[in-house]
């Protein structure tokens, strides 16, 4: 029987990686929506181990409709990323200021 | 010290190890084969956890479909990795703080709020069956029928938004131009010589 702080504690750690992976790459944006893939997993991971806490199955059912997102997501956001190299020729997350926002 | 709890390392460790690969490695290749890797490991845990269904479509869908659109993505895009890579140095001390501040109040809160709870994960959801594939599919199609049909129109939403910004109108296409066609006059296709005209 593993202990169930242990599971929470590898997907807060998993959680904190992927943060800094999004403060660490400034230069590339393909490995910025990696890191939220990862980030994603670490609260599927929290979500399956509260629904088991609870003894409660919609915990489950939530992380089947988060993988649904994601991949729409992903999908859409590779597509931005394809349409911006295509007129910008770079991926550098620095180049992409001119809106000043 | 059981199986279980020697597999739960094992693959935990490979997890954090594979992550931080992911995001230190400067090749997005190389990240992608190592995201590929860690949600190898994470399907593991889930097994290990009881959600059978879940850890299979985690592979599927995810090292099958996903991580294929990634490496497709990369590899046409053709980076100059010389200009993708550096940058890292500049930015390390925010990611180490970030990840000190961030992982350390997480764990202290999991510590103060389930620490005395560890005896009481259930592994086992029985509803309607012993399997798990069964009890996840009663409960999606009658509790969330409608949470799974707008999760449909959702994908809809993703296939149609990634053809309409990647597709390219090529302006030397030959195409039909239905409005052209049905306004057309008779005045437009057919000329009526006289004779008189021709001596």
């Amino acid at each position: 029987m593993i202990p169930m702080s242990h599971y929470l504690f590898l997907s807060s750690i998993l959680f904190s990686i992927s943060l800094a992976g999004i403060f660490l790459n400034r230069k590339n944006i393909l490995i910025m929506l990696m890191s939220l893939e990862l980030m994603f997993l670490s609260i599927n991971f929290n979500f399956i181990i509260f629904g088991n806490y609870l003894g409660d199955l919609t915990g489950q059912i939530f992380v089947f409709f988060i993988l649904t997102v994601i991949a729409a997501e992903s999908a859409i956001g590779l597509a931005i990323i394809v349409v911006l190299y295509r007129n910008r020729h770079s991926i550098n997350v620095d180049d992409i200021g001119n809106l000043k926002g | 010290m059981n199986a279980e709890l020697i597999i739960f390392y094992l693959f935990s460790i490979f997890l954090i190890i594979s992550s931080m690969r992911v995001v230190i490695s400067n090749n997005p290749v190389k990240s992608a084969i190592y995201l590929v890797s860690s949600f190898f490991c994470s399907a593991v845990l889930w097994l290990l956890l009881g959600a059978e269904f879940l850890s299979v479509i985690l592979i599927l869908v995810y090292v099958g479909a996903v991580m294929v659109l990634f490496l497709f993505v990369v590899m046409m895009l053709d980076i100059n990795l010389s200009e993708a890579t550096g940058g890292f140095v500049k930015y390390l001390n925010e990611g180490i703080f970030v990840f000190i501040i961030m992982s350390a109040l997480l764990i202290l809160f999991f510590q103060n709020q389930f620490a005395d709870t560890d005896k009481n994960i259930i592994t086992e959801i029985n509803i309607i069956s012993d399997s798990n594939t069964k009890n996840l599919g009663y409960i999606l199609y009658t509790e969330y029928i409608l949470a799974f049909e707008i999760a449909a129109v959702i994908l809809l939403l993703g296939i149609i938004s990634a053809i309409t910004l990647t597709h390219k109108k090529k302006s030397d296409n030959k195409f039909q131009d239905p409005d052209i066609q049905v306004n057309v006059k008779k005045e437009d296709r057919i000329f009526i010589v006289k004779d008189e005209d021709l001596k």
